[in-house]
């Protein structure tokens, strides 16, 4: 009984400590300049402002940062799950010359880290004028073998004979995907949807390269660009962050079943 | 006639991924290969004529880089301190939560996890704060116990200490998945047998959960591996590198070159080296695999 309540004791104490960063973040939002700055630290802003965010959205408009984040995370996501789902699908249910060969050079390649493309990809987006431009953020997003891997996986274990019935009933290959494969495949794909949007929603070092105006740059960038300006602000720089954060906690507590799911799946080995 | 149908489809089906990975990945993955062997600088981006095959010289260059050697001691002290100690951080926590004795185990690990998905900027910018050496949290919590402040993220012997504390923090909960996962894997009869003879809990731990747990852990250490020898953002944003390039990373080193100064002939044989690295870790810890199944 002891053991129980000091496990308990053990697990509260150390959740609190985790989120403590989190709780001082939201709190110092909230203050007036200077009023974060104090020895010992306080948590809860007295009196309390929205004085932060107002010059965060009127006068620095990070509103501006914070739309193209989210259109960038949405489109991304939008074409990366067509992409994958499309390919992983093929390579799942379709039998064709140079399969296998295709497949292990996908899968072989997943160590190559992504940041040795990055000094080419800056000159070819450059050369097609994409550099600065939404195309410059989509493009290298549109799919990744992590995805055509995991979703192939997954279409494995859609039985022929689904497929079989509806060619029967004279389905085309496109409708079959389509009407028979998505449906079926949605958990697969909210999972990897929730990487993708989370993946480029947090992502910086690449926006950091391809994006170099102040009004294309995602919240990340707009808020490592900010932090160098406003050191000496943390109450300012508190709510930069809370904007930044309270978007993917949002849409991570909507559909965290399928995103602890994901990683798991992502750690069973064939 | 039908078998060709079906294979036009998987090519239609196949193309549009296909292209963009090949076209956007596979080629520049070439492009920096080949760039690494060349002197493309700042002229080079205005005028590609400019551009001369240099041999190896990038990378001779980079034996005799001072930077380049801090850079890639101070990825290593990072990896070889941020990995076990998030591993075994992970490992306790996952531990704990699959205790029997526990209930509402969906809240303590849904805050242990909020870090991993939130943004790494942000939080590092949070982080600077919660180091600063006046008002800051850590070192308001060492002053209770008598501790002299310290200026964490100022100093080049505690700077990248605190970096790693951070990216513990921020990640220890994904790893803690995945030994949760492990962990629900072994079965329960060998705990029931080991019982019956009379093992304690010690016992019962390091003969069945750590072996059991082998090939999670592998993996573990593999990814955890390859993740933190990208940093990044942590010490971009919380040092900038320093004090005294203390906290420089490897990618970082590599950024600098290759888009502040343009040096980007040399920034891809820095490119190369980090990848070789990151191959040769792999085909080590892939290596340890094979020999513990």
């Amino acid at each position: 009984m002891i053991k129980k309540y000091l496990l308990y004791a053990f697990l509260s104490v150390t959740s609190i400590i985790t989120l403590i960063p989190f709780i001082w973040m939201l709190g110092a939002s909230f203050m007036f300049d200077g009023k974060a700055s104090v020895f010992p630290p306080i948590f809860l802003p007295d009196p309390f402002t929205f004085t932060q965010y107002q010059i965060l959205f009127e006068r620095l408009n990070v509103w501006r940062n914070f739309f193209n984040s989210l259109l960038l995370s949405s489109m991304v996501t939008l074409l990366y799950i067509t992409f994958t789902s499309m390919a992983g699908y093929a390579f799942a249910k379709y039998r064709f010359n140079g399969k296998k060969f295709l497949f292990n050079l996908l899968l072989s390649s997943m160590i190559i880290p992504s940041q040795v493309t990055m000094l080419p990809l800056f000159l070819l987006l450059k050369s097609m004028g994409f550099i600065n431009t939404y195309m410059a953020i989509i493009i290298p997003g549109l799919a990744n073998i992590f995805g055509i891997f995991l979703i192939r996986q997954y279409c494995i274990s859609i039985p022929d004979s689904l497929i079989e019935a509806a060619r029967m009933d004279g389905a085309t290959d496109f409708q079959i995907y389509r009407k028979v494969i998505i449906p079926l495949a949605v958990p697969i794909l909210v999972t990897l949807a929730i990487f993708s949007f989370l993946g480029t929603w947090n992502d910086f070092l690449w926006p950091l390269i391809a994006l170099t105006d102040d009004s294309m740059y995602t919240l990340p960038v707009a808020l490592a660009n900010l932090m160098l300006e406003h050191t000496k602000d943390p109450e300012l720089m508190m709510a930069g962050s809370v904007v930044t954060v309270i978007p993917v906690i949002i849409v991570f507590l909507a559909l965290q079943k399928y995103y602890i799911k994901g990683i798991m799946m992502g750690s069973v080995k064939e | 006639m039908k078998y060709k149908n079906t294979i036009n489809a998987a090519y239609f089906f196949l193309a549009p991924a296909l292209s963009a990975i090949f076209i956007f990945f596979f080629l520049p993955v070439i492009a920096a290969f080949i760039m690494s062997f060349t002197d493309f600088d700042i002229y080079a981006l205005g005028d590609l004529s400019t551009v001369r095959f240099i041999g190896i010289n990038n990378y001779l260059k980079l034996f005799d880089d001072p930077l380049f050697y801090t850079a890639l001691q101070n990825t290593f002290y990072f990896v070889i301190l941020a990995g076990p100690l998030s591993i075994a951080v992970s490992l306790g926590a996952a531990l704990l939560l699959s205790s029997k004795l526990v209930k509402y185990k969906a809240i303590f690990r849904l805050s242990y996890f909020i870090p991993v998905v939130t943004t790494l900027v942000a939080v590092a910018i949070v982080w600077r704060f919660i180091y600063h050496p006046k008002f800051g949290i850590v070192n308001y919590i060492l002053s209770l116990v008598g501790i002299a402040p310290i200026d964490w993220l100022g100093n080049t012997a505690t700077a990248m200490p605190a970096i790693v504390f951070m990216s513990v923090w921020k990640s220890f909960g994904y790893n803690m998945i995945i030994f949760i996962a492990g962990l629900q894997n072994i079965p329960e009869d060998l705990y029931e047998a080991a019982s019956i003879e009379g093992a304690s809990g010690w016992q019962k731990f390091k003969s069945i959960t750590i072996p059991m747990l082998a090939p999670t852990t592998i993996f573990i250490s593999l990814i955890t591996m390859i993740g933190y020898f990208q940093f990044f953002a942590e010490p971009y944003i919380m040092t900038q590198g320093g004090p005294l390039n203390s906290t420089l990373s490897i990618v970082q080193y590599m950024y600098q070159e290759g888009f502040k100064w343009w040096n980007m002939g040399y920034s891809a044989s820095i490119a190369f080296v980090f990848f070789f690295i990151i191959l040769l870790g792999t085909i080590i810890q892939l290596k340890i695999q094979k020999s513990t199944e």
